[in-house]
């Protein structure tokens, strides 16, 4: 580096020029500094990477007329392969869905009691049973899903079989809550004093002020807890893959079996041949996954900054 | 930060990349043998593995599952000795591997007979290729027009691309017309033996996977042939009168040599087939 | 209409929302206590200490477990490092530049990018394009890959809840940006920097689909020795004799997923702890 531009006149603000005039950094600092810039300019290099290989593993197979998108059949090893991506997405779907459906509204429940209810040391032990919830791996609640819960729902209602996406819906609004309940209450507990003070003051009671003031002002946050939790639900695979039935067809109700993204890349990606149309074709779906993570991680993003601003 | 340095931390990652790339793999050492492949060969690989080692402690043998095309692309990119295979390599695949300079040999190591399953409680017992071929392509969707009771069939297959579904797909939905497709219906389980846990928790189910996988908690169909409706047994497979078996391969980069093809030479011996027999596959001898 | 008593109400609500948390809290203590009461059977020093025999259905998961410690020690080893380093970056460096922005897009994203892509992506970067090969190596770099945003994020936060006035007071001193960092920043943020480490550890521990196609071995009764070896490892091993070998005995299945339960929530019991003694004993 030229030192004469290190004594040019300031650019921003005046002491840290001051500080570069008078200090010379020793190589190891510059090294380390260095280091701190290379981690960062690294991170966003995977991210284009992981989407650039995806794309490129995927061989544009999208655009070839064998991946009929919008085709019904999941037929990758038939003559002729059928790559429709339809019914792994309307199963994908459907999960997701109810999974939400059950874990907002128990999540946001659970987060309101923790935050605003629950005297200082049941909280304390409701927090940690819910981080617990998260740490709980999801072969593990796939194992349990497999060995307790389908048979149960499968006598529960009925059912031919208990491999459903009912029970693959139950167990990923659990794995959900954690990431639902721990933002909302951070949503809760970040609407200002100043508003509850001044609904308490009004003559409201604690519920009252809940339900007019704080869950209105939180309302971004909860939005953006919800759209994690989706994420985090599209995205999991391995209790999915333990308990969905993993049939490949449009479901008409939660009782069927179905099958997602997730599990139809880790269960057909050890048998295919690399680099065939059915390899691309699994590549595509990790595509299609890595876009629909980032459309919901970037609107739970911009809720969550519209939340701090406003 | 200034411009000049900006472009230093362009070009570091490059770097990087290139210092990744540059450590490649060793050698692998002359006494360890990486495996991998079938899942269907998974538990066989790792019986004979386990018996040889106890036999030969010198040699090291690491077993690994993931599929048949895992195996095979493994031994393609040099990172696997021996691909475990239930299918025969494709063209595409013996393509990439001549490209890679890999010369794949096939060795036939044992057979596999398929059975078909159901509830030990289900009355059915015995069914012909072309009813399998109905049940399973979604013509016949009630045990009673089995003879069975009144109790709706729950279709159990293997994921698309795994050996087994493939075989059983173009050897029992075949048999009626080519290229039928398996039922919408059928549920594709991720293994062998989620199947037989289903099989045997559900009375209206049937399902199908390698001989090894049988218990008392189902109960194997007998197939009807031309000669008369043949359980799935060892016996069976060996004298070709079942009619659902198939080949089950390893593949060898060109012929085996030292370590790889001692052990190649002691799996097809008497010790390694008993293992075969030992694990419910068929032995070649 | 009838205006109804608001605390009436309240109360009412109060106890809906309890029976709600209830609902959601339950089934942890039902997992826990299933596991281990169905597990606890299998596991003894044989169990711990020993190498699988017989088809994988008797002796131990020794190699499972060693397995797992390598392969979070390694994303550990790959991830805090560049992790702390670019939360440096964001919070010390750049907080408020254009780069920092895309960075911490970056993030984003690659917190939400599902497991199994990056079990993809370890697969042909690391496996077949770089020809590292179903390795230590490869596993590790996958796992690091995905919880570098944990490492991250959690750095991020306990560099940003150092008060701002003791850099201030570093910088008066003369110090210079990085020494500030160094004996100023990092110090006061240790521990919050150690507890997203041990939740990184817990995460890494449980994962399987990035370790599915990248790592993890079948049967390798063995103890690796280099980084190029595969292992065994205890997620795997449960979705192994769960799904995949005929007739295990479903008391080695309790006990597989009573020891990776026990190591996850140990680890993170121990965070907890950590986070709970650092939040004490904080001075400012």
């Amino acid at each position: 580096m030229n030192p004469s531009v290190k004594r040019s006149p300031p650019r921003g603000k005046g002491p840290r020029v001051t500080l570069r005039a008078t200090y010379r950094k020793p190589w190891s600092e510059r090294l380390l500094e260095g280091g701190v810039h290379l981690a960062a300019w690294l991170c966003i290099l995977f991210v284009v990477l992981i989407l650039f290989f995806l794309a490129r593993e995927s061989g544009g197979l999208v655009f070839k007329d064998v991946f009929q998108v919008v085709g019904r059949y999941w037929r990758p090893i038939s003559e002729p392969p059928q790559f429709g991506v339809l019914p792994l997405l309307a199963g994908s779907l459907l999960v997701t869905l109810t999974a939400t459906a059950i874990a907002v509204p128990l999540g946001v429940g659970a987060a309101i009691y923790i935050g605003e209810f629950a005297p200082p040391q049941v909280r304390e032990i409701l927090k940690v049973s819910v981080e617990f919830l998260a740490a709980i791996p999801s072969v593990v609640i796939g194992f349990l899903g497999m060995i307790v819960l389908a048979p149960l729902v499968k006598s529960l209602f009925n059912l031919p079989t208990g491999l459903t996406a009912l029970s693959a819906s139950l167990m990923l609004a659990w794995m959900a809550m954690p990431t639902i309940v721990s933002l909302t209450e951070d949503a809760l507990r970040s609407v200002p004093d100043t508003l509850r003070h001044g609904a308490y003051a009004l003559g409201a009671t604690r519920w009252q002020t809940i339900r007019r003031v704080l869950l209105p002002a939180a309302k971004p946050g909860i939005l953006a807890a919800t759209m994690l939790g989706v994420g985090r639900v599209i995205g999991e695979t391995m209790a999915v893959l333990m308990i969905s039935g993993n049939a490949a067809r449009i479901p008409h109700s939660v009782l069927e079996p179905i099958r997602t993204l997730t599990a139809t890349i880790a269960a057909e990606m050890g048998e295919t041949v690399q680099g065939s149309d059915h390899y691309q074709a699994l590549f595509s779906l990790g595509l299609v996954l890595f876009g629909i993570t980032l459309v919901v991680n970037t609107i739970a993003d911009r809720l969550v900054h519209r939340g701090e601003t406003s | 930060m200034n411009r000049k340095f900006s472009i230093k931390l362009f070009l570091m990652p490059v770097l990087l990349v290139t210092f990744v790339t540059s450590c490649a793999r060793p050698v692998n050492e002359e006494s360890q043998i990486q495996v991998t492949g079938s899942d269907t060969m998974v538990n066989l690989g790792q019986a004979w593995a386990e018996a040889y080692m106890f036999e030969s402690p010198e040699t090291f043998i690491a077993v690994g599952g993931g599929g048949s095309g895992v195996g095979i692309a493994a031994l393609i990119n040099g990172t696997a000795d021996l691909a475990h295979a239930s299918r025969s390599m494709k063209e595409k695949e013996s393509a990439k591997a001549e490209e890679n300079g890999i010369h794949p040999q096939e060795h036939i190591v044992g057979y596999d007979g398929l059975a078909v399953v159901v509830h030990p409680d289900n009355p059915v017992n015995e069914l012909t290729l072309l009813q399998l071929a109905k049940i399973f392509s979604g013509e016949i969707t009630n045990w009673n027009e089995l003879g069975g009771e009144d109790l709706g069939i729950v279709l159990l297959s293997r994921e698309v691309n795994s050996g087994t579904h493939v075989y059983f797909k173009d050897n029992v939905l075949g048999v009626a017309e080519e290229g039928t497709e398996f039922s919408e219906n059928a549920l594709l389980m991720p293994s062998s033996q989620s199947i037989a846990d289903e099989v045997g928790q559900n009375t209206g189910a049937i399902g199908y996977y390698g001989m090894g996988y049988i218990s008392p908690q189902q109960r194997p169909v007998a197939v009807g042939t031309s000669e008369g409706f043949v359980l799935p047994t060892v016996a069976n497979v060996v004298n070709k009168s079942y009619p659902i078996a198939r080949p089950l391969f390893i593949y060898t980069n060109g012929a085996p040599e030292g370590t790889i093809r001692a052990y190649i030479d002691w799996i097809l011996s008497e010790s390694g087939q008993a293992v075969v027999t030992a694990q419910d596959f068929v032995p070649i001898l | 209409m009838r205006r109804q008593d608001p605390l009436a109400q309240e109360r009412r609500a109060r106890l809906g929302l309890l029976l709600v948390t209830i609902l959601v809290i339950v089934p942890v203590a039902l997992i826990v206590g299933t596991v281990i009461v169905k597990g606890i059977g299998a596991v003894d020093w044989e169990f711990l200490s020993t190498a699988p025999r017989n088809g994988l259905r008797e002796g131990g998961i020794l190699p499972a477990i060693v397995g797992t410690l390598v392969l979070v020690a390694g994303a550990v080893l790959w991830s805090v490092p560049f992790g702390v380093a670019t939360a440096i970056y964001l919070v010390e460096y750049a907080p408020r530049s254009q780069i920092a922005r895309w960075v911490r897009l970056a993030i984003l994203n690659l917190a939400g990018i599902p497991s199994v892509v990056y079990g993809l992506f370890g697969l042909g970067i690391f496996v077949i394009g770089l020809k590292l090969g179903v390795s230590i190596l490869a596993g590790t770099l996958t796992l690091a890959l995905m919880n570098l945003p944990v490492i991250v994020t959690s750095t991020a936060e306990s560099l940003k809840a150092v008060p701002d006035r003791f850099r201030v007071a570093s910088l008066a001193l003369g110090a210079s940006r990085w020494q500030t960092v160094r004996h100023i920043v990092l110090p006061n943020s240790l521990q919050g920097i150690l507890t997203g480490i041990i939740l990184e550890t817990s995460r890494a521990a449980g994962e399987t689909a990035p370790i599915l196609f990248t790592v993890a071995a079948f049967y390798l009764p063995r103890l690796p020795r280099t980084i190029y070896d595969q292992v065994m490892a205890l997620p795997m091993h449960l979705y192994a004799i769960s799904t995949q070998v005929p007739n295990i005995g479903m008391d080695v299945r309790y006990g597989v997923a009573l020891v990776l339960l026990g190591l996850v929530l140990g680890v993170n019991a121990i965070a907890i702890a950590v986070r709970s003694r650092m939040r004490r004993n904080r001075i400012w």
